[in-house]
């Protein structure tokens, strides 16, 4: 197996994109990723395109090779694209692939993009509530804020979570958001912002839950020994891992922990050979305020039942003991499910390079991510490292 | 939802009609054709739930999506039932009735209607148990 760099980062900015299509927004972040790794097209290998529903958000399937198409990989260069899903984690487990791809000695250098376009479909609930399990969840009447909403009751009743150490996850993300550029959100909200919104699934509201967003984002990899052919600055994949679990929330034996999480983080510490002190920020998936509680607790970085008061200590913000989320995590830099994967590994590229502006995390040299598909069946962590 | 794909599972969602594996004991609803606990040594069987259980936890839910806009808001709940299987659904109450912990039973129910002239669901909800 071969050690992998990434060599180039390109995103998109997130938000409601109603003049662009999932095309351009492809060949805008994948551009700027092969402009960042200083690549030609000849030199690429390979691609691999996260995306969760395009079939049912603009009822366009085949997307690794309209993608590839119009980047220009496609028609002259034929290179292969391949389309991968997982829901919610399809950008982190597309990056997977391209890892392995490298590791294994079948590539060399490889695109792993992750596009969404949510915003050309009316009823977004429903093509997202097809993350859970369709038959006895979504169509028995559980949207996807409800589920989290039951895994945030379930927290409450166990752990007593106050509604303001929830809310403080929002406050916190778009604290980040308001200094990255790239954001969709990148205003300052107050703890009454989110108190004070509408009730969407008791007890999440509005301000709890992740916005629908277009947006896509491109990271290029190649093996870390040919790797200064292309940057200065290569990010090195310290680890890289995968865990699976229950399709659906009510066949998990405790509905507040992420078990493919614990198995994620797990299996990437030892890869490895981290501890969790080691880490200097990690971008979570927090779909939902309360998403963001369990990872940092599953991924072991506080104890179960102490992330409320770790967040209201102040300690997930810049200048915190871990920042969380520094792009704004799915809160406020926006969530196009199939990029959002990508983002989280993009903006850990920013940090380690040095680049990250108005939120750079200082002297940052380990950065982690954790991406999840649907309520915790599929989670996909990266650790990455400086050069 | 298709017509076939709703009337192929008719049994368990009128009558709570799940599966348990001989081998190891476990009962499932949502029933499941392998025991994931056994694999290829379960042997699995129908079973016929009982409908009683307890709320495990719940929601409720003010932002629908179009198959129950009408309802909201509306209890959404993980019933754990008397089988020791859990099953997501309905309670029918107050919004303030429910709680963790709260004793319910099964009860057969319109679900969901496709337009006034389309095909009619019905299944299972849950009402407190009192």
């Amino acid at each position: 197996m071969r050690d992998v760099a990434i060599i180039g980062a390109g995103i998109t900015r997130f938000g409601e994109r109603w003049t662009t299509s999932l095309r351009d927004l492809c060949t805008e972040a994948g551009i700027a990723a092969i402009e960042d790794a200083n690549v030609t097209g000849e030199q690429i290998d390979a691609m691999f395109v996260g995306s969760m529903s395009a079939g049912r958000f603009i009822g366009q399937e085949h997307v690794g090779a309209l993608v590839a198409d119009y980047v220009g990989l496609g028609g002259d260069l034929h290179i292969p694209a391949t389309r991968v899903e997982a829901a919610c984690a399809s950008g982190g487990l597309a990056f997977r692939q391209a890892v392995a791809a490298v590791s294994s000695g079948m590539s060399d250098v490889v695109v792993a993009a992750g596009v969404e376009k949510m915003t050309d479909v009316g009823d977004a609930t429903d093509v997202l509530a097809g993350a859970a399990d369709r038959e006895w969840e979504s169509f028995a009447g559980a949207t996807f804020p409800g589920l989290y909403a039951m895994i945030a009751c379930d927290y409450i009743h166990k752990y007593g979570l106050t509604r303001e150490q929830l809310a403080q996850v929002a406050v916190k993300n778009h604290y980040h958001g308001a200094r990255n550029p790239y954001a969709q959100f990148q205003n300052e909200i107050t703890l009454s912002t989110v108190m004070n919104s509408t009730l969407v699934a008791s007890p999440l509201r509005l301000f709890d839950c992740s916005p629908v967003s277009d947006g896509a984002a491109a990271v290029i990899v190649c093996p870390l020994d040919r790797a200064r052919e292309f940057t200065d600055t290569p990010i090195k994949v310290l680890a890289s891992a995968q865990a699976g679990d229950t399709i659906a929330l009510h066949d998990r034996p405790d509905f507040s922990t992420l078990g493919a999480t614990v198995a994620a983080g797990n299996s990437a510490f030892r890869q490895a050979k981290l501890e969790r002190k080691d880490v200097d920020f990690v971008e979570v998936h927090d779909c939902f305020t309360i998403a963001e509680l369990c990872a940092i607790e599953d991924l072991g970085f506080v104890p179960k039942g102490t992330a409320g008061k770790f967040t209201e200590e102040g300690q997930t913000q810049l200048g915190g003991k871990l920042p969380v989320n520094t792009s704004g995590g799915l809160k406020a830099c926006g969530h196009p499910v199939g990029a959002t994967g990508i983002k989280q590994i993009w903006e850990v590229v920013q940090q380690l390079r040095g680049e990250a502006g108005r939120r750079q995390v200082e002297g940052a040299e380990i950065g982690m991510t954790q991406n999840v598909g649907g309520t915790g069946a599929t989670v996909v962590s990266h650790l990455f490292g400086r050069v | 939802m298709t017509v076939a794909r709703f009337w192929r599972e008719i049994p368990q969602r009128y009558n709570l009609v799940g599966t348990k594996c001989e081998t190891c004991g476990s009962v499932f609803f949502p029933p499941r054709a392998l025991c994931p606990h056994c694999r290829r040594d379960g042997k699995i069987v129908p079973y016929q739930c009982s409908g009683k259980g307890k709320v495990m936890t719940y929601s409720v839910i003010h932002s629908a999506s179009d198959q129950y806009f009408d309802l909201k808001p509306y209890v959404l709940a993980i019933i754990e039932l008397e089988e020791g299987t859990r099953v997501t659904s309905h309670v029918i109450c107050e919004p303030d009735e429910v709680y963790i912990g709260m004793p319910v039973t099964s009860v057969f129910r319109v679900l969901d209607r496709e337009g006034p002239d389309g095909v009619i669901h019905y299944g299972t909800k849950f009402v407190p148990d009192v």
